[in-house]
């Protein structure tokens, strides 16, 4: 019984234990203080959903070699000029979704191929430069924001040029069109069914390329790239293909967090979404060199779900709840990243 | 004959072009950096009084900070990520000892006694958890970073003024619970080392330049290889006197250089850390410092305690940051509770790496070059914004852009060379 006990412990791990403790101590005191269990499933589900292909993201990159994608920034800046563009062009509806798809998808193809290039430079240190490539980034685009020339009129300021600091969806009916697709409820719950088919059809298409041949080679190349190399497999290529994936996804995933919550944001909060996609991956039981899409679903659920339930929970006890509930996100998050550095193979 | 000559020529001819290439590579974000400087200077059309004024206090404010990431580069863990920790513990005993009311001079030395044993503790913490992330040193210190950061937010947000009780209305939000998110220094420490003891600009220069011929004649004469150091000795002999030039020329003349004013006694704190770490790397440990960071391995054959020196690197820098922090807010007069931490650690990093430093190396003097070059960019970058582009707000971003931009080229570069070497190597193996 011990000796179970020790096993569960040392593959769950500690940090992800405490974790899951509590989110069930969250999930208790939630029942005992009798808030609306429906109305925090649904949300969770719809909070879970939107972050869902943005995690998805992270996945390529474990598996590929390069570790955890903290440059996803790139790939997020993608997806917004895409939604940009398709705002621009007047799209609505389902149109305007795809469309956005379709626009970002060269761009972050292209800009994949150069960070994947860059990074292959870069071996060994990965993790700390796609961190500063991708602030960088994020900076250089609010530059290019505060002269972008967009014209339409959720975008543009009245007077003067540039982009608004959040770009309102709703007026071409974008806003939770995923959520809203074949929405259904029982009882209180509601389901935002599009949302979660389209997470799992990103999951569906990421599972079937990794069973490819580029995607078992690619694994091969994660795992062990000497081998890899010496069994004929061109790894940087390999490392290239599954950063141009990750950005992509990345891109996509923006335009799927954008539409649920209703608006693009482009100054500030692309900074720090990289870091909320690889902790939720990590809480998910994936490390730095191994990651299945398991890890993805099983992560965003209980990063997400602790983040939607902490709310209400926290209000009992504070007065300042949402400081609260970022305190607590900062802490897991960056909590579990630290516990993630600390297993690289003794450090050597 | 001729023949013979001519390919004399040559060689010394590509020597020189070897030299200046070299010197380009080796200096390539420096040299880069100055020129934007001058570029953004130029543009920004400022005047000059403004600028001094400007950059005098910026340096007297930062420079003890950058100084801070010298030793632990010098042990081989890279950009010091985790001095924010050593800052969180400042501005944390500056909270308390503002709530306490100790004011001056005498405010600014309880904060430095009461941060060193937390910034001591932190620094062992730290070190410790460096040691279980070796390479990854840098990414460890970010993230470590953050996740204090948030434990220090629960504690100035929900603790204090709940649990722990603080009666100040002042300091205290109106909820009775959690510290403001801006502390207004002024009444309290603001200027407490600065305000000790001002010079004029021209006096300190003349003063300067004086000590300097002083000392580099001193050691000149009594050094033995004269021939070698000759053209230093006189060229650095010349600044000195440009120096006691330009603050006799100032005085004689009735610009506004006549009022910046000096803040001495920071200064000195500054010139006094250089001294220090001069020193401190011809001491024993200071050299095993230096064997461990080039490398462990051969440090831990020849029976230096690898892990217990990495420690020690890290409380120092802890330490120094702590001290820094405090220098750096007495002269801000204002700081953000939950935000001032954050900002300094980028961008002393980026200031140091501007300097010319990498993340293997790191000297005194490319820590103020870096600090005076990129605080001349945060001062003008604004206003050259606003004239070339016709927006302040691009001139902001852009300085964020390059204090970002900075750490991952150089971290780029210095992560290529040693790849590069890697496989020659191999290679040669």
């Amino acid at each position: 019984m011990i000796k179970l006990l020790k096993n569960i412990i040392a593959t769950v791990s500690v940090p992800r234990l405490i974790i899951i403790g509590f989110f069930i101590a969250l999930l208790i005191s939630a029942v005992v203080l009798q808030l609306s269990i429906s109305e925090l499933l649904s949300s969770s589900l719809v909070r879970i959903g939107m972050n869902s292909v943005l995690v998805l993201a992270i996945l390529p990159s474990i598996v590929c070699g390069t570790g955890p994608n903290f440059g996803l920034s790139l790939g997020i800046l993608c997806g917004l000029v895409g939604g940009l563009t398709a705002v621009e062009f007047r799209l609505d509806g389902y149109t305007n979704f795809f469309a956005a798809i379709a626009f970002a998808l060269p761009l972050a193809v292209l800009v994949g191929y150069g960070y994947g290039l860059l990074l292959n430079k870069v071996k060994g240190a990965e993790m700390m430069f796609s961190m500063f490539i991708g602030w960088s980034a994020v900076s250089l685009m609010k530059m290019f924001w505060l002269v972008a020339p967009y014209s339409s009129p959720e975008m543009a300021w009245p007077i003067g040029r540039g982009v608004r600091v959040t770009v309102a969806l709703l007026n071409r009916q974008v806003a939770q069109i995923l959520n809203n697709t074949l929405i259904f409820k029982i009882g209180d719950i509601t389901i935002p069914t599009g949302l979660w088919l389209f997470f799992f059809l990103c999951c569906f298409l990421v599972w079937i390329f990794l069973r490819t041949k580029t995607g078992i080679a690619m694994h091969a190349a994660g795992d062990n790239p000497r081998f890899a190399e010496a069994s004929g497999i061109d790894v940087d290529r390999q490392r290239v293909i599954g950063t141009i994936l990750s950005t992509i996804l990345g891109a996509i995933g923006i335009l799927v967090y954008a539409q649920s919550f209703g608006f693009y944001q482009l100054y500030e909060s692309p900074h720090w979404m990289p870091i909320i996609a690889v902790a939720a991956i990590l809480i998910g039981g994936a490390s730095i060199k191994k990651a299945s899409i398991a890890n993805v679903i099983i992560g965003v659920i209980l990063f997400q779900g602790i983040l939607v339930v902490a709310m209400p929970v926290f209000n009992i006890f504070t007065q300042d709840m949402a400081s609260m509930g970022e305190i607590s996100r900062v802490i897991m998050q960056n909590g579990i990243i630290l516990y993630a550095l600390t297993q690289i193979s003794g450090g050597e | 004959m001729a023949n013979g000559k001519n390919t004399a020529d040559i060689k010394l001819h590509s020597k020189y072009v070897h030299m200046v290439k070299s010197f380009l590579t080796a200096h390539m974000v420096t040299i880069l950096f100055v020129a934007l400087s001058l570029l953004a200077l130029y543009a920004s059309n400022m005047n000059i009084f403004l600028y001094v004024t400007d950059i005098v206090s910026r340096i007297s404010r930062n420079a003890f900070l950058v100084l801070s990431l010298i030793i632990p580069a010098v042990a081989g863990m890279g950009m010091n990520f985790s001095i924010v920790l050593g800052a969180m513990a400042a501005q944390a005993i500056i909270i308390f000892v503002t709530h306490w009311g100790v004011t001056g001079f005498p405010g600014i030395l309880l904060c430095m006694v009461l941060s060193t044993p937390v910034a001591i503790l932190m620094g062992y913490l730290t070190g410790s958890l460096f040691n279980k992330t070796k390479g990854q040193e840098m990414i460890t210190g970010l993230i470590l970073g953050f996740f204090v950061a948030g434990i220090y937010w629960f504690f100035f947000l929900q603790l204090v003024g709940g649990i722990i009780p603080m009666d100040n209305p002042i300091l205290v939000l109106s909820s009775g619970v959690g510290i403001r998110t801006t502390i207004d220094l002024s009444g309290g420490i603001r200027y407490g080392l600065d305000d000790v003891y001002r010079l004029s600009l021209p006096i300190v220069l003349i003063i300067a330049g004086v000590i300097g011929i002083v000392y580099r004649g001193f050691s000149f004469f009594r050094s033995k290889n004269q021939t070698e150091s000759k053209l230093t000795f006189f060229f650095s002999i010349i600044v000195f006197v440009a120096a006691i030039a330009a603050g006799i020329a100032i005085m004689s003349s009735t610009t506004l250089l006549n009022n910046v004013r000096i803040p001495v006694v920071t200064w000195l704190f500054i010139a006094g850390l250089c001294l220090l770490i001069a020193f401190f790397q011809h001491t024993k440990l200071g050299q095993d410092m230096r064997t461990v960071g080039q490398d462990r391995h051969v440090a831990a054959v020849s029976g230096i305690p690898v892990d217990k020196v990495r420690i020690i690197a890290i409380i120092m820098s802890m330490v120094l940051a702590s001290w820094g922090h405090i220098i750096f807010l007495q002269n801000m007069g204002a700081f953000s509770t939950y935000g001032s931490h954050e900002q300094i650690g980028f961008y002393s990093i980026a200031a140091i790496l501007i300097g010319g430093a990498t993340v293997k190396k790191a000297t005194i003097g490319q820590a103020l070059l870096g600090v005076f070059l990129f605080h001349t960019l945060f001062i003008v970058a604004p206003a050259a914004g606003r004239n070339i582009f016709g927006d302040a707000q691009l001139g902001e971003f852009f300085r964020v852009f390059v204090a970002y931009g900075v750490i991952g080229a150089t971290l780029a570069l210095h992560a290529w060379k040693t790849l590069l070497q890697s496989k020659q190597k191999q290679l040669g193996s």
